[in-house]
Parts: structure tokens; sequence; C-alpha cells
């Protein structure tokens, strides 16, 4: 490993090495198929070689028992197959809770990466080692691929809304950070390093960029900045709904529908206001479009996330049935 | 078989008329053939042209032989040519064409003017597609993924776009006309079960072609649309949605696959069975299985989409529905071995290609469910372990079906005989080099490279040095059959009736057939693959 000269390349997230047994599963099982059909054609053939050219074989009509053993063992076969490769996909999909959260955002062609603290970077990456880690992930233009190939792990990044992906990073190093999604002229150039460190010096490094004010701090400054707070009032008596505490809890809409209030919904909220108003609102909010970036959207959606509910949520006058 | 001797005075649909217009306003099904035949093989030249621009450039990890620009202009301009204008009209546009109406015992397909428009819709879809290559080509990938194509492409996508429209209606009449002929055009005593498995393979085909290809034109006109009017339907910037692209791309594409692989496996079972003289065992399984791959083939597009955000519910469903492909695609290898057990087995070349198709499908079918699995996906989706899978798929298996079929029915269709040395050389050539290309691309892929790479860093140079040594391997095994096939037209043996010991009905004409196919309308008697040991005595004196 490590050298110019590699199979696989290294298994550094908690989940690398179970992606790794599987494909030797995999290898394993092709290899005994391919090997067996292989050497079964040459024998079949060298055997029962043309002796005469008049010869013709005793015609058969074939075998209900052969035809059943040959359906029924692949499909099981196929079965384990897609029942352990499910309860992977799962795994490599599914967040935990405590995850560190980051900030992707794609563009022709560079990924930057904001952390809360406040640090941003460009086609670098650096984590803290053993610690689960969440990125939420937009592009600025086109389809793009967060892949790192030692972590076994990618994801898609879509203009216009949010996808995620996490690791575990269990290995200190330096890895490949590509972009796996064919983006145009320079898509071989999205590429960049990802820095697995330990807990202490991941911890180093985030205090270099101290003073720069965190994403919240930013959010916050944002929020006034664009006026949000003249309706989003904390005291529930503006013409937009108060917005403590309502991160991950669920919104009860003007349409009778109900939606989860996650990173997605912020930000169609902001861009997009009148798509899910929230019920007993008017649709008046005006579009931010076009006035406020993506990396200032994630600003304000850490600010929203932050409003964990002070004093004033018994007041708030969205009458949701979940009392949000 | 007595009708072998005088083949070559005799009238035929060769001789039937010299001059250009004999030729291109003819309605014979066999000259259609021919006329898709040459076609295709200049596609084929052009499409195998770019590949070898995308060799060379890989041979080094940075981009130095060409721009950013250009490579990927010659990745796309490959997979479009090759896909749309090679591999899907391959067998069924040629092979098909000659053949079908022959072995059925029917004088033409059921609409012949059809079928001439066909190969002129197809001619203008690819005239299109080549002048968009040289106005200076277009950079979205054979996959057009959206809003790149339709929003930040500067590249010729809508000359490309109309061109791929176009040419899908071709395909559109082809289908329709394999089904309404396969239907309705039996000759006397051909009952469904006793048509031959090419005829079933086809019939499949043609259901996909028939019912998947408009999904494609709209697709493609909707990015059109988009490009041109700015109305959202892809872009998010413009109220679109991307993964909505992805989806009814797929639910053509996907079934795509099966038109390119479906036909080559309808040649197989043709091959196996004169090759041993043996009904293809399990004959039933055999034909139902194409027609499974067929449904089932509608049913797993979104299997291209588990890193897509695509929700992991569906992608579940797409999962399990493709790992059920895999248990008719396993039928028929096995089905095949047991044919070939106590058979009377020789070794021409079609059946050589026949090995090598068994082998590379092996390999494509078994990697294929590699991705079919979820958690594995994930890793190698977008990797050159794809462009390993599907070019086994794709070309180890319908090239291989392509060219064991070109060779299997040369004879009939000019009624002489390839030379066997240059024949059997030329297959293992390919299979070898074939193997050296592709192999390596799938460590490549597992150990990480992203597909569309125009630069790579330096650990995975060894792979794609072997690949493309692999690749010069390949073209001269591709190359070889042009000079040997050519020179056989004039100097090559009077191949006579039946010159493999076939049953098939295209068997009891001579070769070349004439324009009508049979002097009189042939009456079946017995199942496919019924070999009389009399005949071949009968053949001996």
């Amino acid at each position: 490993m490590g050298t110019k000269f590699a199979f696989f390349p290294e298994q550094a997230s908690s989940f690398a090495s179970s992606v790794d047994n599987f494909y030797f599963f995999m290898v394993a099982l092709s290899v005994f198929f391919s090997v067996a059909i292989f050497l079964t054609l040459v024998f079949f053939s060298i055997k029962f070689r043309r002796k005469s050219a008049t010869e013709v074989p005793a015609p058969f009509h074939g075998g209900m028992a052969l035809e059943l053993t040959w359906t029924v063992i692949p499909f099981i076969l196929v079965m384990v197959m897609f029942f352990w490769s499910a309860r992977l996909y799962f795994t490599i999909v599914t967040p935990p809770a405590e995850a560190v959260e980051m900030w992707v955002t794609g563009k022709q062609w560079m990924w930057k990466i904001q952390h809360l603290a406040g640090n941003r970077e460009i086609n670098e990456l650096h984590v803290p080692v053993g610690k689960a880690v969440r990125l939420t992930m937009t592009s600025e233009d086109v389809l793009h691929d967060f892949y790192i190939p030692a972590f076994r792990t990618k994801m898609d990044v879509l203009p216009g809304r949010y996808t995620q992906l996490w690791f575990k990073a269990t290995k200190p190093g330096k890895y490949h950070l590509f972009c796996a999604e064919y983006c145009g002229n320079q898509h071989s150039g999205m590429i960049g390093s990802v820095y697995v460190m330990e807990p202490q010096d991941y911890e180093a490094w985030l205090a270099g960029a101290a003073g720069q004010g965190t994403l919240v701090e930013r959010g916050e400054k944002l929020f006034a900045e664009l006026a949000c707070n003249n309706c989003h009032r904390p005291d529930g008596t503006g013409r937009g709904p108060n917005l403590e505490g309502v991160f991950a809890k669920a919104v009860q809409l003007e349409s009778g529908q109900k939606v989860t209030a996650d990173e997605n919904y912020i930000r169609e909220s902001i861009l997009n206001p009148q798509a899910k108003v929230v019920a007993g609102y008017q649709g008046i909010m005006p579009t931010f479009q076009g006035l406020v970036t993506e990396d200032q959207l994630v600003q304000l959606i850490e600010y929203i996330k932050s409003l964990k509910g002070g004093p004033a949520t018994g007041t708030q006058s969205a009458p949701s049935a979940d009392g949000v | 078989m007595s009708t072998a001797i005088e083949s070559k005075e005799t009238r035929n649909y060769l001789n039937a008329g010299y001059d250009l217009k004999s030729w291109l306003l003819t309605l014979d099904h066999k000259r259609i053939g021919l006329l898709y035949l040459f076609s295709i093989s200049f596609f084929f030249l052009l499409g195998g042209l770019f590949a070898v621009g995308i060799r060379l450039e890989l041979l080094t990890p940075p981009g130095d032989l060409f721009q950013s620009e250009t490579y990927n202009k010659l990745f796309t301009m490959h997979g479009i040519i090759m896909v749309f204008f090679f591999l899907i009209p391959s067998i069924p546009a040629v092979i098909g064409n000659f053949l079908i109406p022959i072995m059925i015992g029917a004088r033409d397909l059921a609409f012949p003017r059809l079928n001439l428009l066909s190969w002129y819709v197809f001619m203008v879809g690819g005239t299109l597609a080549i002048s968009a290559a040289l106005m200076g080509g277009i950079d979205t990938g054979w996959t057009f993924y959206t809003p790149y194509s339709s929003t930040y492409s500067n590249s010729n996508v809508m000359v490309t776009a109309v061109g791929v429209f176009i040419t899908g209606f071709s395909s559109i009449l082809t289908g329709l006309n394999f089904l309404v002929s396969i239907h309705r055009m039996r000759a006397p005593g051909m009952t469904w079960f006793r048509l031959p498995l090419f005829i079933w393979a086809h019939y499949a085909t043609s259901l996909i072609m028939v019912l998947g290809t408009p999904v494609v034109a709209v697709t493609i006109l909707l990015v059109g649309v988009e490009r041109m009017f700015r109305i959202g339907i892809f872009d998010p910037a413009l109220g679109g949605d991307p993964v909505l692209f992805q989806h009814l791309f797929w639910f053509y594409s996907h079934p795509a696959v099966y038109i390119m692989i479906l036909p080559a496996l309808g040649v197989m079972s043709e091959i196996i069975s004169t090759f041993t003289r043996r009904e293809v065992f399990g004959y039933k399984f055999v034909a139902f299985s194409s027609v499974a791959i067929a449904v089932l083939g509608f049913l797993v597009w979104g299997h291209h989409m588990f890193v897509s955000s695509q929700s992991v519910y569906a992608s579940l469903v797409f999962s399990i529905i493709t790992y059920l492909v895999g248990v008719p695609s396993a039928i028929k290898v096995f089905n095949w071995l047991a044919t070939i057990y106590k058979g009377s087995v020789s070794f021409g070349t079609p059946m050589i290609y026949a090995f090598g198709f068994i082998g590379l499908f092996t390999v494509g079918g078994l990697t294929g469910l590699f991705l079919a699995a979820m958690g594995l996906d994930v890793h190698v989706h977008d990797t050159y372990f794809v462009v390993a899978h599907f070019h086994y798929i794709m070309v180890g298996g319908a090239i291989m079906g392509y060219l064991g079929a070109i060779h299997f029915w040369w004879p009939k269709m000019f009624g002489r005989m390839y030379p066997e040395v240059p024949a059997k050389t030329a297959a293992w050539l390919v299979f070898v080099g074939f193997n050296f290309t592709f192999f390596p691309q799938f460590l490549l892929g597992y150990l990480g490279m992203p597909r569309r790479y125009h630069q790579y860093p330096e650990e995975f140079q060894i792979f794609n040095v072997m690949s493309s040594i692999g690749a010069s391997v390949l073209a001269l095994g591709y190359a070889l059959p042009v000079f040997y096939l050519v020179w056989s037209l004039k100097k090559g043996e009077i191949a006579g009736a039946n010159p493999w010991g076939g049953t098939g009905l295209e068997w009891k004409t001579p070769s070349p057939p004439p324009t009508e196919n049979f002097e009189e309308t042939p009456v079946v008697t017995e199942p496919a693959y019924s070999y009389h040991k009399e005949e071949f005595e009968l053949v001996k004196s």
C-alpha cells in the first residue's frame, strides 16, 4: 500500500473494510464461476469434439431438474448478494447523529469547504481521525460528485439542493479527493486532498482561523444585514414565523402538508419562499435568489440551526399542531 | 443442397442489379442489410479512431497530448458514435435485416419501404452526428447529463442531439418491422416454438426498440427545449430537476444495453447449435429468458443512480430487480454448456467467437452483480470499474456476437468462404487484446480512478499503459477481417447453400439467396435444430 503499484486503495474509513470484504466475496464467487464455466467449456469441447464428418449426436431436449437447479442456485446467490450489499449501503448512507458537520460547495472546477468554526478551504478537507463527519453538499453550477476512494464512499453534488455524505476516518494521512461526476473542461482537475489528523492537531488547525468568525456568527450578521430579523422576530410578533427552535422540527404548511425543517427546506424557503408557506402566514416574503451566495446560505442555515429557542418559544404564533 | 454448385451463375440478390439506383432504392431486405453493414462499419472505424486518441492520451498521467476540451470531446464522440451508430444497429440492422425474413421463410419484411426509410433516417441522423464532430465536436459525455448539457456546455449539443433523436426513429421502424414480420409472415408450419432462437432474441430486442426509444427521443428533445428556449425542465436555476433527466435517460439507455446484447445472445444459440449439431438445450428456457431480460430490463434503470440523491428505498427496489436479471442471463450460459455436452463439437471461426463470447459475457455479467450491489456501487460508481464492466458486455459481448455472426453468415451473404487461418488468428487477437485492454480497468476502478479523467495521479499509470497496449492488439484483431473478408468476395472458396450443416431455413436456399429468398415458399415440418445423419451422409457422398 502506498507504493506506486497497488490493487486496492487504503482502508481509511470505518466501513472501508466491510466494503472490501464484500468485494472479496464477490471476487471469489466470480473467479469460481468463471473458472468453472471455462473449464467445463474446454473439457466438453475436447471430449465431445467431432470425430467424423457425418457424426450427429443423439438428440435430447433438456431436463426440468437441471433447468430448475441452475435457476434456483443463481437466484439464491443473488439474493445473498442483495441483502448483504443493502445492509452495507444503509451503513454507508446513514450518518450517526453525533457527526461533526462541514459544508461543501462544488463549482466548476473546485471544492470549497466551510467548517463551523469559520475555517474555509479550497480543494482540501481537514478532518479529525476517529470522529464521524457529515458533509452537507451543494453545487453552484452543474453536477459534481464528492469521492474519496480510501473511504469507499462518494455522493453526487447537485445544484439547487443539499446532499449528504458521511464517514469516520480511521487512519491519519493524506488521501485523494476526486470529482467523480463529469462536469466539463477541467473535470479531472477538480481534485484535492483529504487530511485526516489526530484530534489535537485538528483542534490546532481549527484554531488557525480564530477571529474570522464562526459560521453562526457570520450568519447572524447576515441575518441582520438582509433584514431577515424585521419579520422573523424571536417574540413571534413579526410577519414571518419565529425561527427559534424550528430546525429539524415538523412544520405545518398553509397547504395542509407537513414538512421537516431541514437544510433543504430552509434553503428553499430563502430562495423560493412561496413554495412552502407556513400555516398562518401570508406568502409575502421576497425571494433572495441571486442576493445570497451558496456560501452565505450555509451561514444563514447554521445561524437558524443555532437558534435553539429561548424564552419566546411559548409565544410563537405559528399554529403548528406540534407546537413548534 | 444441390443448388450449391450453380450458386455463382444463378440469379441472386447481388447480381439483380449493379447500378447505384438498384442499391439506393432497393426494397430488398438483404440489400438494405448490406447498406447498413457498410454504414455501421464506417461508424465503427470512426468511433475506433476516437478511442485511439483516448488510449494515447492516457499513456501518461498528465494531460499532455490533447487539451482537456479535446479529450472530453474524444470520449464523448467515441461513446455517441459507438452506442447510437454502431452497437444499437449492429446485429439487428445488418444481420437481423438480412436473416429474419429468410429464417421465418418469408420473401421480405412486412414493410419493405419502411425498412429502406429506416436506413435513410439512420443516415440522416449519422450525418448530423458527424457534422457535429466536424463543427468542433460535443463534450457532454454520451450520457448528456443535465444541466451540463442543457445549459453549460458550449459545444455542438443541439446538432448531435438532433442526430441521435432522428436516428432513434430508424430503431423504432426496424423494431416495428421485425415485430410485425415475426407475427404475420412466418412460413406454413413455422410455429412460435419452431422459431430459431435468433428470432426470439430479435423479438425481445424489437420490443425494447419500440417501447424504449420514444422515451430517449422525448428526453433529448426536452434537453433541446431547455437549451434553446430556456424553459426550466432539468436545470434547477430555471426551476428544473437534473435528476429527472437521469431517470428518463436511463429508462431507455439501460434497456438499450439489452438491445445490444440480446441479438448477440441469439447469434450464440445459432452458432453453438450448428457447431455441435445439437438442439439448443432447454429451448423454451433460452427463448423466454430473452423475453424476461427485455421485460426486467425496463425496471432496473435506477441502478445507475444509487449515489444521485435518489431515494434509498427506490434504490433497494432497483437493486433487487437488477439482481433478478442475473438469473435469466445465467440460464442462457448454463444451457449453452449443456448443449455442448455430448454434442459433436467442431471449431470453425464462428465457434471460436462463441467461446470468446461465453467467457467475456460471463465476466461482464458477473461484474454487473458487483455494480448492482448498492454498498459496493457507492465506491465503484463512475470509476473505471464501470467502464470495464460495460465494455465487457458491449464490446466483449455485443461485438464478439457481431463478428461471430458476420463470419457465420458471410458464406450465406456473399456465397464465398473466408479463409480460416487469418479468421481464427483475428478471433484470438480480439479475445486476447480485449482482455488486455479492459481487465486492467477493473483494477483501476477499484483503486479509485474516476472515468472521463483527462489527467490522473501517477499510481494509476501502470494499468493505463497495459490498457493502451492491449488496445493496439485489439485494433489489429478488428482490422484483419476487413482484409480477408474483402479478399474472400472474389477469391474465397464457393460456399454452397449450407457450408456448416445448419438446420435453419437460411441454409435451405442458395448462397447468395435469390432476391425473393426462396424459389417456393418453404414448409416447416419439424422443430428448429433437428439434425439428421442422412443429410450429412448425402453431402459426403
